[in-house]
């Protein structure tokens, strides 16, 4: 499965993986990784290790998960990007937005 | 069981004619018999029956001439075609298939294995059938889903065509649908001459890419056609599609602003991939690189409406593309990419440069891809542009000639608020004025600007002697006015009808004391980056002068009755 996700044990933190190309076609497993979880997490990691690339609309993708965590107030943060992937993050400043680290 | 159907049954031997209609009917089919190839062609275009079964060696014509000429009356259809048969010779079943048969039935005739075959026959019709209706289906949807495009399409270019993408300074390439790609091209004059360019690229495909171009555009021309300035534009477009589009849709977005008067080139990019500003003088290159979250994102109050101020001379060519042009792929399905695209750009001849990318890219590819977009502007010579005035509305309406008026602007309305497109507007309600909508523009932005810059903020066009210099400038104002405690503007405006027409005066003061008079007689500019501005209130003006007594500039604009 190329989108998993993972809570700590306090419940505290979801850690969602993603493996492969980070497009549309994951958009589903994406949205399921976050909401079809039994934990309300304060704070979410993406974990990017296994990603290989990343489109505008995996950008749209993002935005929905903050949005879903609070907008303005969520606390995400995108770990492990290659550097394909921060450069597309760059481009569009998700900086601004996200941790990224 | 299968439905019941028709079945035609070809066979010259009368016995087992009989035995075979006799097994059919049973299953519940209704049975056709002929005893020749002939026959059975025949009552096929008669009946059109939905199964054949056909005797391979039959007098007047065999049955597998039969069969090729029932297949081909069949068209799409499928009709299967079994062969009776006795034969076993490896070739003869070969010609049975090639004839277009698509099963045997071997003599003597077992009625088990018969209902078996007519059961499968008949399923594998009733699949061919589907997927045929699935087809018709697929085929109606697209030519709807054309016919859809090219309406909203029609609709949209007259939006999008209102512009002024064909003026000779401005070459691009684009695919006619690259609207339903998501990006979108849009080019303006301001009232003042110079020009807006807005590329925009929107996360997506299809519909929901399309639907915040239309309102984009709106914004844009109207906008852009009251001169506004770019930060006002992007701020408006920001808040509408965050207001209208989705979470997760947004639109990654370059805007530009020329100033032919006064060169200058002030940039925003929000998610595009970085432009390219060439000097003619040197060939140096500087990246429009982006700096701001695409449109569409955050909220009015966290949006970054700051643009990059570089100064331009007339010959410099600036290049923009969306995501396609790097992202466009080869045969071999290898991308461009952007190196070899900032290779590619680096190596062509300045005069070139927009033909060398697009031969380049198309060398490459092969063929013109649907989803890039790429435009070049050439920095010119203001006068070389067609120059749109404004039509004078068709209404009786009196207008208003003999009236004054003032404004007076402090310091906290200056750090926020754009005056210029308000006080045009109200100016224009003088129908006679707006043949000079253009003229009084570049005027007011002149000795706006000017009261600004030196007046309240003081600083010193000095400053502008070169390119650094320039940057410094602007990086000053953009600081000295958001730390603006004090201070004013004070525009007067005072119209008079005349024997031959009319006459507008504008009086300009603020509190650094006003413009200089040797400042004023200036009329050659000092250094190529400044002093244009004061020249040219010498030519737009009938008359342009400074009074002593609070230092203010007045400059009278006159109009004559047709």
């Amino acid at each position: 499965m190329p989108i998993s996700s993972i809570a700590s044990a306090d419940g505290q933190e979801l850690t969602i993986s993603i493996q492969g190309r980070f497009d549309f076609g994951a958009h589903q497993e994406f949205r399921d990784a976050y909401e079809k979880v039994a934990v309300t997490p304060k704070s979410y990691v993406i974990d990017m290790k296994g990603a290989t690339y990343l489109d505008s609309s995996a950008l749209g993708m993002l935005l929905l998960l903050r949005d879903h965590a609070g907008g303005d107030n969520a606390r995400i943060r995108l770990l492990n990007c290659n550097s394909d992937v921060r450069k597309i993050l760059s481009i569009s400043n998700f900086e601004q937005l996200f941790q990224i680290g | 069981m299968s439905e019941a159907c028709t079945v035609l049954i070809a066979e010259d031997n009368a016995a087992d004619r009989l035995l075979l209609s006799t097994i059919v009917s049973k299953q519940g089919h209704r049975v056709l018999v002929a005893g020749n190839g002939a026959e059975a062609v025949e009552l096929f275009q008669q009946e059109r029956p939905q199964l054949v079964l056909m005797d391979a060696l039959m007098p007047v014509m065999d049955g597998f001439e039969a069969t090729r000429q029932i297949k081909q009356l069949a068209g799409d259809e499928l009709v299967p075609v079994i062969f009776l048969t006795s034969l076993s010779e490896t070739e003869a079943l070969v010609r049975a298939l090639d004839a277009g048969g698509d099963d045997f039935l071997s003599k003597p005739y077992n009625k088990v294995i018969l209902q078996a075959k007519l059961g499968a026959m008949l399923r594998m019709r009733a699949l061919h059938s589907t997927v045929l209706q699935q087809r018709d289906l697929i085929v109606k949807h697209n030519e709807h889903l054309l016919t859809e495009q090219r309406v909203a399409k029609a609709v949209f270019d007259r939006i999008a065509h209102a512009g002024c993408l064909h003026a000779p300074n401005i070459r691009y390439l684009q695919s006619p649908f690259a609207l339903f790609n998501g990006d979108l091209l849009l080019a303006a004059f301001t009232p003042s001459g110079g020009m807006n360019i807005f590329l925009g690229d929107f996360t997506g495909h299809g519909l929901p890419a399309a639907v915040g171009a239309m309102p984009l555009a709106e914004v844009f021309y109207g906008m852009t056609a009251k001169g506004f300035s770019i930060a006002d534009v992007l701020r408006e477009m920001n808040q509408k599609l965050k207001r209208i589009l989705p979470v997760g849709v947004f639109c990654c977005a370059t805007l530009l602003h020329l100033n032919l008067h006064q060169r200058v080139l002030e940039v925003w990019n929000g998610g595009l991939p970085a432009g390219v500003l060439r000097r003619k003088r040197d060939g140096t290159q500087h990246a429009l690189i982006s700096r701001n979250l695409p449109l569409g994102i955050v909220e009015a109050e966290r949006f970054n409406d700051h643009c990059e101020v570089f100064a331009i001379e007339e010959g410099d060519r600036i290049l923009l593309w969306s995501d396609g042009v790097p992202e466009c792929s080869n045969v071999q399905g290898e991308m461009f990419g952007e190196e070899r695209l900032r290779e590619l750009i680096a190596a062509s001849r300045h005069e070139n440069l927009y033909d060398s990318v697009r031969d380049g890219l198309q060398a490459f590819s092969g063929e013109q891809q649907d989803d890039m977009s790429l435009v070049e502007i050439a920095v010119v010579d203001e006068a070389s542009l067609p120059r749109q005035s404004m039509p004078v509305s068709g209404s009786t309406k009196q207008s208003p000639l003999d009236w004054s008026a003032s404004f007076d602007f402090r310091a906290s309305t200056l750090q926020a608020f754009n005056p210029l497109p308000f006080l045009m507007q109200w100016l224009l309600e003088v129908q006679e004025l707006r043949p000079l909508a253009g003229t009084l523009h570049t005027i007011l932005t002149e000795v706006f600007s000017n009261a600004l810059e030196h007046g309240v903020l003081g600083l010193d066009s000095a400053l502008k002697a070169d390119a650094n210099g320039f940057a410094a400038y602007y990086h000053e104002r953009q600081q000295r006015l958001e730390q603006l405690k004090e201070g004013w503007v004070r525009l007067s405006f005072d119209h008079r009808p005349d024997q031959q027409g009319g006459a507008l005066t504008i009086r300009v003061s603020d509190s650094g004391g006003g413009i200089p008079q040797h400042v004023l007689q200036m009329n050659t500019p000092s250094t190529p980056f400044s002093g244009r501005g004061l020249r040219l209130l010498h030519e737009l003006a009938d008359q342009c002068w400074r009074e002593e007594g609070d230092g203010s500039l007045n400059i009278r604009v006159r109009w004559q009755h047709e």
